[in-house]
C-alpha cells in the first residue's frame, strides 16, 4: 500500500523542503520507491534543494492540466535509484491546485507503484497547504523550538484533525512531530524550549530532533540532500528520524 | 546573576516563560476550534455587554465551552476590578 506523508508547519522557513529532501531520500536509500512532490505552487524550491533544477521540463500542475504525461514531469534522480521528484510550477498560481487534479495524479502515482508519496507544504493555511494536507495518511509536523512556530503547529493539527479526508471519514491522519533548528547548548542554558517541552505543548508523538547546523547551508548551496551527508550532525539525525519511520 | 548562582536557585529561564504562555494560549485556542463556530462572536459580544457596567479588560472575560457527557457548559469568567 502506497503511504501519503505530508510534511508540514503552518509557519513559513521552519525546514519543510529540507526535511521533506531528506525524507524521501532516506526512505528511498532504504530501498522504496519515492517520489516527492513540491505543492509551493509559486514559489518552487524542492528543485533546487534536490539539485535538478535544470532538469525541470514540465510540473505538478502541467500533469493536473494535462499539458503533460506524469511520465514526462517525473525527474528520477540521479543519485539514488528509487527517488523521483516532482517539481511545482512556477507560474501558476495556487488555484491551479484543484482536489481532483491533486487526487488523479496521487492515485497515478500509487498505480505505477509508488510506495511513499511525500508532499513538501507550502507555508500558510490556504490552497497549497490544505492541498497537501487533504490526502495525507501521515503528517510531520516540521516545528522550531520558538514560541509562533509552535502555535502554528497546533492550527495546522487542528486542520488535520479536521479537515482531512482521513478525518472527513471518521479516520485519523498519523502525526509525527520533527523539532528542527534545534540548539541544545541553549536549551541547557533555558534560552530556548526544550524538544520535551514542545512535545508536553503539542501533545504529538515525536520522531525526531535535528539540530541547527551549518551542513544544511551546504546541502542546499550544492543541490543534494543533507541526509546525503553522513558525516554531520543533521544528516544523521534525519536519517535516525527516517530509520525510526520507515 | 551570580546571586542566582550563589543561593543555589535557578533564573526563571525565557524558555519556561515561553512553555507557559504557550501552555495557555493553546489550550485557549483548541477550546475555541473545538466549541461552536459562533463562540468567538459570542465571547465578544458578551465582553462589550459587561463592560458597559464594569471597566474590565478583554483578558478579564473567559468563556469556554466544556462538555459533559451528552450536555454542554458554557462557563463564563469575569474578574471583576478591586474597588
Ligand atoms: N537544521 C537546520 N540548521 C540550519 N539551518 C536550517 C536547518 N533547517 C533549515 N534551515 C535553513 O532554514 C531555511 C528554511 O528552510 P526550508 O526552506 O527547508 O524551510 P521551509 O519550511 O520549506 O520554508 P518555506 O515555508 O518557505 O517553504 C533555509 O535557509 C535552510 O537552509
Ligand atoms: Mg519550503
Amino acid at each position: 500500500m502506497a503511504i501519503v506523508v505530508t510534511v508540514t508547519s503552518g509557519k513559513g522557513g521552519v525546514g519543510k523542503t529540507t526535511s521533506s529532501a531528506a525524507f524521501a531520500a532516506g526512505l528511498a536509500q532504504a530501498g522504496h520507491k519515492t517520489v516527492v512532490i513540491d505543492f509551493d505552487v509559486g514559489l518552487r524550491n524542492l528543485d533546487l534543494i534536490m539539485g535538478v533544477e535544470r532538469r525541470v521540463v514540465f510540473d505538478f500542475v502541467n500533469v493536473i492540466q494535462g499539458e503533460a504525461t506524469l511520465n514526462q514531469a517525473l525527474i528520477q534522480d540521479k543519485r539514488i535509484e528509487n527517488l523521483s521528484i516532482l517539481a511545482a510550477s512556477q507560474t501558476k498560481d495556487k488555484d491551479a491546485l484543484s482536489e481532483e487534479g491533486v487526487e488523479s495524479v496521487i492515485d497515478a502515482l500509487v498505480e505505477m507503484g509508488f510506495e511513499y508519496i511525500v508532499c513538501d507544504s507550502p507555508a500558510g493555511i490556504e490552497r497549497g497547504a490544505t492541498m497537501a494536507l487533504h490526502f495525507a495518511d501521515h503528517a510531520i509536523i516540521v516545528t522550531n523550538p520558538e514560541v509562533s512556530s509552535v502555535r502554528d503547529s497546533d492550527r495546522i493539527l487542528g486542520i488535520l484533525q479536521s479537515k482531512s479526508k482521513r478525518a472527513k471519514e471518521g479516520g485519523r491522519v498519523v502525526e509525527h512531530l520533527l523539532i528542527t533548528r534545534y540548539d541544545p547548548v541553549r536549551v541547557e542554558n533555558g534560552e530556548m524550549l526544550s524538544h520535551a517541552d514542545v512535545c508536553d505543548i503539542l501533545a504529538v508523538d515525536l520522531m525526531g530532533v535535528i539540530p541547527e547546523s551549518k551542513a544544511v547551508l551546504k546541502a542546499s548551496n550544492t543541490g543534494v540532500p543533507v541526509i546525503l551527508d553522513h558525516e554531520s550532525d543533521a544528516g544523521v539525525a534525519y536519517a535516525d528520524a527516517v530509520a525510526g519511520f520507515g | 546573576m551570580a546571586l542566582f548562582g550563589l543561593f543555589g536557585g535557578k533564573k526563571p529561564s525565557s524558555a519556561s516563560a515561553a512553555k507557559e504562555r504557550l501552555q495557555i494560549l493553546i489550550s485557549h485556542e483548541r477550546n475555541n476550534r473545538s466549541g461552536p463556530d459562533f463562540l468567538p462572536d459570542l465571547q465578544r459580544e458578551i465582553l462589550q455587554v459587561v463592560k458597559k457596567y464594569v471597566a474590565v479588560s478583554d483578558d478579564q472575560v473567559n468563556i469556554r465551552l466544556d462538555r459533559h457527557g451528552d450536555a454542554s457548559v458554557l462557563e463564563l469568567n469575569v474578574t471583576l476590578p478591586e474597588r
